[in-house]
């Protein structure tokens, strides 16, 4: 899997952006940090909205900026698909028109007819065609925007923080459609947000950046079960694994899903056999035993192996486990890790209460 | 009843305000866009030179372009240099007067309906393959409309309102400088009021309907206060 370098430095009056990055070229990635890292100034580099003073960014053999030989493509030269926090959609246009708006002045991509409603169909919006963008609601207007982008056949989408603007019903409205084109895009995209579940749900690679420096960068599970980084710490703390959906037993009511060489059972899930999934496990609901308990409501029993246990806050720890190939996060009291004397490579029994499905 | 000198001074009056409008727009879109989107310190500076005949006294600024526009001044100059001959007491001189007169009830309109577009309607057009150009032509301008009717109705009823610059650089040449205020003003030096009447009930009634379509078919009709 090749990747695409990019280098920024850009400095403001009370701000500096300093990043050197390997992006991955497939896949979501995340750039994750509160308001203030950085992180939609580094998705502005990348698009040519703002311009680094000394940058390289390079995809698919096209050289975006290249400040060394003083090479810089101007936004509108860059074959990227941009979907801003307000829709931004024309107001006097209609929404063909909107859609129509990038496709009259695009000349490096042709999308077929069958792929145009195709699209229009996956982001829900056929019915919307001939509506003003005042007659949207916001997740409509944001839903057109994607599709606005998405038309143009991009090289990369960039993506900052979309769903911000909207209430939290119209994020469970529109996040659907956004897991849908995850699955379905083959394209790089880069999403900026501030929001934890948004991360869980779609981060493939993140990207987590501080005061305008990228902190740490990786894997979304090997970055949310690190013991350095804050995710392993607090309440929400929580393990995400990718999965598949291997059969389903009707009668109990439940769904099983393989999980690399692992499985669990979850509420019946109304998809097919095969389709892939992604479940997250909060580090307060998984419990440890030292041996195979028996006589136990929990249906999700695993055997794992103890990595680390480190103290947190008010007599918790975290204790980091290998669950076959995956790892997983568990919080439990620092009393009983002392009473089961749990240490680094200790074989146990995982029991996960509860898992929630993002889909 | 309006006599044919009357006919005459509306028909120049109204070629005057035209030309100047036209002219006002080509100028000021550029300079309004420019003075919307501009971190230049010069803005300022600028803003305040293009509001100047907001507040100054129409005959200054006329005596300042009479003198511009004379045979020793740096206007009359250039366009003895052109083979222009020289521009006071002609229809040109009177053109160009005019532009400077309205320019600001043209930039400032213009420059409102500019600053009320988002950088980001800007940014998205240019995610959208959209160069400078063409976002100004197909989004900024589409956008901008009423602040354009705005512009250009207020430029042209300006301009037709306009006296004491004409009289200083104009004059009172039948046909070529003489507008409708200045035949008004002779009028009533002659002591004719019926003649006077007549003409003053136009402008009157030319103004008034302009207004009123101004405030009613506009959404956002423009504050005189704001523009002052």
């Amino acid at each position: 899997m090749s990747s695409l370098p990019a280098r920024f430095k850009l400095a403001y009056k009370n701000f500096v952006l300093d990043i050197d990055l390997q992006l991955p070229s497939t896949g979501v990635t995340v750039l994750f940090g509160s308001s203030g890292s950085g992180k939609t100034t580094l998705l502005r580099c990348i698009a040519g909205l703002e311009q680094a003073s000394s940058g390289y960014f390079a995809i698919n053999g096209q050289c975006w900026q290249d400040s060394a030989k003083s090479i810089f493509i101007p936004t509108h030269q860059r074959n990227l698909g941009y979907v801003f926090q307000e829709a931004n959609l024309f107001p006097h246009l209609s929404v063909q028109g909107n859609l129509q708006f990038g496709l009259k002045r695009q000349t490096q991509q042709t999308i077929s007819a069958t792929e145009y409603a195709e699209l229009i169909a996956l982001l829900g919006i056929d019915h919307l065609l001939n509506r003003h963008p005042d007659r949207l609601s916001g997740g409509e207007k944001q839903r057109v925007a994607i599709a606005r982008a998405l038309l143009l056949k991009p090289d990369l989408l960039l993506m900052d923080e979309p769903l911000a603007a909207l209430d939290e019903q119209r994020k469970q409205e529109i996040l659907p459609y956004l897991i849908q084109l995850h699955q379905h895009l083959s394209i790089p995209v880069i999403y900026v947000t501030h929001a934890r579940q948004e991360v869980a749900q779609l981060a493939d690679t993140l990207v987590l950046m501080e005061a305008g420096k990228v902190l740490a960068s990786g894997n979304l599970t090997e970055l949310f079960n690190r013991v350095d980084l804050s995710f392993a710490k607090d309440k929400a703390a929580s393990s995400v694994w990718q999965g598949t959906l291997i059969s389903h037993e009707t009668n109990y009511h439940l769904s099983c899903v393989a999980i690399a060489d692992q499985q669990l059972s979850l509420p019946l899930i109304n998809a097919a056999i095969g389709t892939p999934l992604r479940i997250q496990i909060y580090a307060r609901d998984v419990s440890i035993t030292l041996t195979a308990p028996t006589a136990t409501s929990i249906l999700n029993i695993l055997p794992a192996v103890v990595k680390a246990v480190n103290p947190t806050s008010n007599g918790q720890c975290s204790v980091h486990l290998q669950v076959g190939t995956q790892s997983l996060l568990a919080h439990i009291t620092q009393k009983s890790a002392q009473q089961l004397n749990l240490t680094a490579d200790l074989a146990v029994y995982v029991q996960i209460k509860g898992t929630s499905l993002l889909g | 009843m309006l006599s044919p000198a009357d006919l005459e001074t509306l028909w120049l009056t109204f070629k005057v305000a035209s030309l100047s409008t036209f002219i006002l727009l080509l100028i000021g879109t550029p300079l309004a866009w420019w003075l919307a989107r501009t971190p230049s310190p010069a803005k300022g500076f600028l803003n305040a030179l293009v509001s100047l005949p907001l507040v100054l006294p129409p005959t200054v600024l006329g005596f300042y372009l009479l003198i511009l526009m004379g045979p020793q001044g740096a206007l009359g100059k250039l366009s003895h240099f052109l083979g222009l001959g020289t521009l006071s007491f002609t229809f040109t001189g009177l053109v160009i007067a005019s532009v400077l007169y309205s320019m600001p009830f043209v930039v400032q309109p213009l420059q409102t309906a500019f600053n009320n577009i988002a950088q980001q309607t800007l940014e998205a057009a240019a995610t959208l393959r959209a160069n400078p150009l063409n976002t100004f032509f197909s989004v900024v301008l589409p956008l901008s409309r009423p602040g354009f009717l705005t512009a250009s109705i207020l430029g042209f009823t300006h301009t037709v309102g306009e006296f004491g610059v004409v009289l200083m650089i104009g004059g009172n040449i039948p046909d070529k400088t003489r507008v409708v205020s200045v035949q008004i003003y002779n009028h009533v030096e002659a002591l004719e009021y019926g003649q006077a009447h007549w003409l003053a009930a136009c402008l009157l009634g030319f103004s008034f309907t302009v207004l009123v379509i101004l405030y009613t078919v506009l959404k956002t009709p423009p504050q005189i206060q704001q523009l002052k």
